[in-house]
């Protein structure tokens, strides 16, 4: 009940539940003083007074207002300037369809490139000896080497 | 605070104006200290432009505010209280002062009798610091129940807790200045 007596002085309680303090408070002295005191209170507490901002306050918090920074919506950005949003989808199309056509070319040159690479890597012991092995007498004198079709002559 | 959200500069102008001085005499009341109650108060608006985009109204603007206000002060309070200033900056207003808007100089002014307005200043002293001793939190309730009139949902949001535990918060706050202020209390009910 103790902690309703302020919410009785306020005027908020229920009507109902404002019966009910009145018939406590006409029963319970404590109670009643207490009221009473906490109105004085209440009423001491009117008695200080008031002061006024100084008249740079507002000055001051509109100062620091403008110096906020502006926040920047990209998209709104882009609607203000179309030139810029035309050209930034031009340039985005043309980097993709450079880039789709991109990969068909080089692949083959890829390719191409990779088999040459394989041959000349294969043919390379032989062609770095190519000068010394046409020169060298001992293989001179030996008999052209048989192939296949004049093994099969001479079988004949 | 929609319309703000919409980027209405205008309707930020007319929240500033409808809410600074609120704000700085809550900020004032709970850090005691007018230049640093300003600067708070500054920071809090500044901090509601920023969060403009993100506003959902599903609290009260009110609510919100304060909210960011409250936390701002408690956290000030910590930071500085280790040196905090005995000298109360809305203790009597000295003639010769800056400012001139503090109403106890208007006061002074409506009354030329000065022993009653000492007297007066010193009774207001004294109340100031029955509030200046409460608890940081229950400080708070008591301003933003008492000077901003919110009702106990919106406090209890604010402060981050029940409304079951702003009541009892609320009960303690006034039981201390009950005490506190009983010799002035006192003095009030003899005249």
């Amino acid at each position: 009940m103790e902690t309703r007596l302020l919410e009785y002085i306020d005027g908020r309680l229920k009507e109902k539940e404002q019966r009910e303090m009145e018939k406590h408070l006409a029963a319970c002295s404590g109670c009643n003083v207490r009221v009473n005191e906490f109105r004085s209170v209440s009423s001491l507490l009117d008695e200080l007074p008031q002061i006024e901002p100084s008249a740079a306050f507002d000055v001051r918090v509109r100062a620091r207002i403008a110096a906020e920074p502006v926040k920047q919506d990209w998209w709104a950005w882009l609607g203000a300037a179309p030139r810029i949003l035309v050209a930034a989808s031009m340039l985005l199309l043309a980097t993709v369809w450079v880039g789709h056509r991109q990969p068909d070319g080089t692949n083959m040159a890829n390719s191409n490139g990779e088999e040459t690479q394989i041959m000349q890597d294969q043919d390379l012991p032989v062609l770095e000896n190519y000068d010394v092995l046409a020169n060298f007498e001992p293989l001179t004198e030996l008999s052209q080497p048989v192939s296949a079709d004049d093994s099969s002559d001479q079988e004949m | 605070m929609l319309d703000v959200k919409a980027g209405d500069e205008q309707s930020f102008a007319l929240l500033l104006h409808r809410y600074r001085t609120p704000l700085v005499n809550f900020l004032y009341r709970m850090v005691r200290n007018r230049e640093q109650a300003e600067d708070l108060a500054q920071e809090v608006f500044i901090r509601v432009y920023r969060a403009r985009a993100e506003y959902v109204p599903s609290a009260k603007f009110t609510t919100w505010l304060f909210r960011i206000a409250t936390n701002l002060a408690l956290n000030s309070i910590r930071d500085t209280r280790h040196q905090r200033m005995e000298v109360s900056l809305d203790a009597p207003v000295t003639v010769d002062s800056e400012e001139g808007d503090e109403r106890p100089l208007d006061v002074a002014e409506k009354n030329p009798n000065i022993e009653e307005h000492l007297v007066q200043e010193a009774q207001r002293e004294m109340i100031r610091h029955a509030i200046d001793k409460l608890p940081e939190k229950q400080r708070a309730a008591v301003l933003l129940h008492k000077y901003q009139e919110l009702d106990y949902g919106e406090i209890s949001k604010i402060l981050s807790c029940s409304e079951s535990a702003l009541k009892s918060l609320l009960f303690r706050a006034y039981e201390t200045l009950r005490v506190e202020l009983a010799p002035l209390v006192a003095l009030r009910a003899k005249s």
